[in-house]
């Protein structure tokens, strides 16, 4: 992939470009602290960054059972760059309704369906609902494509808490984050080459590392950035009343 | 109307901005440095996101201390109700129009009652837009359900504008039924300088044609903004792209947003806006407009915009009463890298499997065979795409050698395709000379096989085939088939490659 600051001119060029700082990939959502004022001209609400268990979304009711981590632990899946939300959940099965939660559960069994046949070890074993794989491990720009949050929930749905890709597209990242369903978090090292499906993997958040026990390394990941007060109060919903945006229920 | 808030001369006034800038700072150091002096504290680097961020409003600066902002950091200004804002700042923002469909719109209600339970109201039922598109012409009867999920939410909250299907026999049945939901929000008004406009489809930046901020968002997002009319959201900054010169009569819109995209990667963009200036931006039609901007998204874009100008006014004439406000970029906004392309010297673009990234010369790509042409989409399903296929049958009086699908975006544009005089074709309509080059006949108004869909979807690729699509995308599996081949093309080109069953440079019919 071509970045702005260093472009090749190809035969078919015509244009030219000036060059740009080197900047870290840019989150969508929010900062460590964010202060305003509510409707009603109540005083303003600071919420700083909690650093306790991150309670999940609950976006589809069996989600609440899942037992809030800091650590993920298990068997990765390794994908390539530019995974589209087609190959996450092919358009076909879009009729399905994420919050229906029989719905959910079968969007879950058709998580990564749309991957190529170069893809001989698939995500969801034939006849299984749920995948073995608990941790993803991407190139470039995962998740581009559609907005369609059936993909993310699909992840989620099959049983899927984390994935750690080199950068993601914007509308799935916001979307992981908004409905809690998965991690999406970025490393340092291009990991799809260093990993191979099946390794098992840990991710430690508190420590941002990732130790593949298969091959025995250890890598770093990004910081969680913006994104950290909505995940660590577990969806933009759960933010939005920690924060006093919307009423709290009772 | 409109007009009495509109300041009487914009175009005039946008050019001068651009030729100024175009004489003075094309380097981004000097872009950058002038910024600096200006206000050190806004710092374009983004490698801050750690840090906590001032976000209190402070005073509104004016005269020659204003702060310099780009469109897209204009409309945030006003939707946040914050005098000045830079990239990185995170603001809630309130939302001027939400648009849902049939694929996205069951889920958000979903969520939107779970949240706020079961008999919470909208937070305005005129601001809603509700447009069935994706899944119409099908017997799945989930498919079919969603709809009627659609209808039961809109009677429920009295939403105003529910564009409702009833008779999947006949779509003209149904007089309410526009179509593709981009598409039919041009049409029907709802799109206007200045404003918010997010919609559950990654393709809602189409609008930003209108010099307006417009994104995609998905269910859990827009659960939220039915409740509050808001929505969080990044400052993101701003690519500006200068397309100049005289664009050649065998390239449309397409053509450029190829171009672009195979420059800078189905990532380049990725959280940034995209503005579109330049001579040869101004003279494009609004539906070549809504091209460019629809594919921002496949570049990574957060959104797409071309400022308004007199070309925008004079579509939105007829098509809304309220009052809008447009807005563009300060002659010193800051950005975060420009981009400049003489498009007089570009030539037919296709984009091969299976990235829109992956760009080629049409004519580079005259041995490639292929199995069918598919014209349709809120990318290549507009009134003027059609025009423009109809251009080249005509320009060749031959018939298509490969089976040629046509699905206008919506009703309007399927009238347009049946009425319309084609010119210099003696009065022929769009339809007839498609009837006489062979083409099937004009599908019911959707997004077809744009994205595959249920199985039983018109024109879907249930094979393993090669097909010149003018749509947006060609991932695996996109319009069906996981082996199938799309190659991404303007209306032109896939006519072109219809007439020889191959991927064919239109000039070999235009010149």
């Amino acid at each position: 992939m071509v970045t702005a600051s260093s472009i090749s001119f190809g035969a078919n060029s015509t244009f030219t470009s000036s060059p740009i700082p080197k900047t870290k990939p840019l989150f969508n959502i929010i900062p460590h602290s964010l202060k305003f004022t509510t409707g009603n001209g109540r005083a303003a609400v600071t919420f700083q960054r909690a650093v306790s268990v991150i309670p999940k979304a609950t976006s589809a009711d069996s989600r609440a059972t899942k037992e809030p981590s800091r650590t993920f632990h298990g068997l990765c899946y390794v994908v390539g760059d530019n995974i589209d939300t087609d190959q996450i959940i092919p358009a076909e099965y879009l009729t399905l309704v994420p919050s229906n939660p029989d719905e959910y559960e079968k969007l879950g069994s058709y998580a990564l369906i749309g991957l190529p046949a170069t893809y001989t070890t698939r995500f969801i074993d034939e006849n299984e609902t749920k995948t073995k794989y608990k941790i993803i491990i991407a190139g470039g720009n995962f998740g581009c494509g559609s907005s369609r949050e059936h993909a993310p929930v699909a992840l989620g749905a099959a049983g899927c808490s984390a994935v750690v890709a080199e950068s993601y597209a914007r509308i799935f990242f916001r979307n992981s984050v908004a409905t809690g369903e998965i991690y999406p978090l970025e490393s340092e090292a291009r990991l799809c080459e260093e990993c191979s499906t099946g390794d098992v993997v840990t991710i430690e958040m508190a420590e941002r590392r990732l130790i593949n026990h298969t091959t025995g390394k250890e890598y770093k990941l990004k910081p969680i950035g913006d994104l950290g007060p909505v995940i660590d109060a577990g969806g933009i919903f759960a933010y939005a009343r920690k924060t006093g945006m919307i009423a709290s229920r009772n | 109307m409109a007009s009495s808030v509109i300041s009487p001369a914009p175009t005039s006034s946008f050019i001068n901005n651009k030729k100024d800038l175009g004489s003075f700072c094309f380097s981004w150091t000097s872009q950058f440095s002038v910024n600096k002096c200006k206000k050190s504290a806004v710092s374009k680097k983004i490698v801050s996101v750690m840090a906590p961020q001032q976000s209190e409003r402070r005073p509104a600066t004016t005269g020659s201390v204003k702060n310099a902002m780009t469109l897209t950091e204009k409309i945030f200004s006003r939707a946040s109700e914050k005098p000045q804002l830079s990239p990185g700042d995170n603001v809630w923002v309130n939302v001027d129009i939400l648009m849902t469909h049939d694929v996205c719109g069951p889920g958000s209600f979903g969520i939107f009652k779970k949240e706020f339970g079961e008999n919470a109201k909208v937070w305005d039922r005129e601001k809603i837009v509700i447009i069935p598109d994706h899944y119409i012409f099908t017997s799945d009867e989930r498919a079919n359900r969603n709809v009627d999920i659609l209808r039961d939410f809109c009677m429920e909250q009295n939403i105003k504008y529910f564009y409702d299907i009833k008779d999947l026999g006949n779509f003209k049945a149904n007089p309410d039924y526009k179509g593709v939901c981009h598409i039919a929000l041009a049409q029907e008004g709802h799109c206007r300088p200045g404003e918010v406009l997010l919609g559950t489809d990654s393709h809602t930046c189409t609008a930003g044609a209108f010099g307006q901020f417009a994104t995609g968002i998905g269910n859990t997002d827009a659960g939220f903004v039915l409740g509050t009319g808001k929505v969080l959201l990044k400052v993101p900054p701003t690519l500006r792209f200068v397309l100049d010169g005289e664009m050649p009569d065998y390239l449309l819109a397409k053509d450029l947003i190829l171009q672009i995209i195979g420059e800078i990667s189905v990532a380049g963009a990725t959280y940034k806006s995209m503005e579109f200036v330049g001579t040869t931006v101004e003279r494009l039609s609004m539906e070549e407009r809504m091209t460019l901007c629809n594919m921002v998204v496949e570049a990574g874009g957060k959104n797409g915009v071309v400022p308004a100008d007199g070309t925008t006014f004079k579509y939105l004439e007829d098509k809304t009463s309220l009052p809008y406000e447009p807005v563009y970029s300060d002659e010193k906004a800051s950005f975060l890298s420009e981009y400049r392309f003489d498009i007089s010297k570009l030539e037919p673009l296709v984009a091969k499997p299976h990235s829109p990234d992956n760009r080629a010369l049409a004519r580079e790509c005259k041995d490639v065979k292929i199995d069918r042409v598919y014209i349709g989409s809120c990318t290549g399903g507009k009134t003027e795409d059609f025009l423009a296929a109809a251009k080249v049958f005509l320009a060749s009086g031959k018939k298509v050698k490969v089976p040629t699908f046509l699905v206008p975006a919506t009703q309007k544009v399927w009238m347009d395709v049946y009425t319309l005089p084609v010119p210099g074709s003696g009065g022929k309509t769009c339809s007839q000379i498609f009837e006489e080059a062979g083409c099937d006949t004009p599908a019911s108004p959707s997004c077809g096989a744009c994205l595959g869909g249920p199985k039983d979807t018109y024109a879907r690729m249930n094979e393993p085939m090669v097909c010149v699509s003018t749509t947006n995308r060609n991932f695996p599996g996109r319009m069906g088939h996981k082996e199938g081949q799309i190659y991404l093309a303007s209306p032109y080109t896939a006519a072109a490659s219809a007439l020889t069953g191959y991927v064919t440079d239109p000039r070999e019919f235009l010149e």
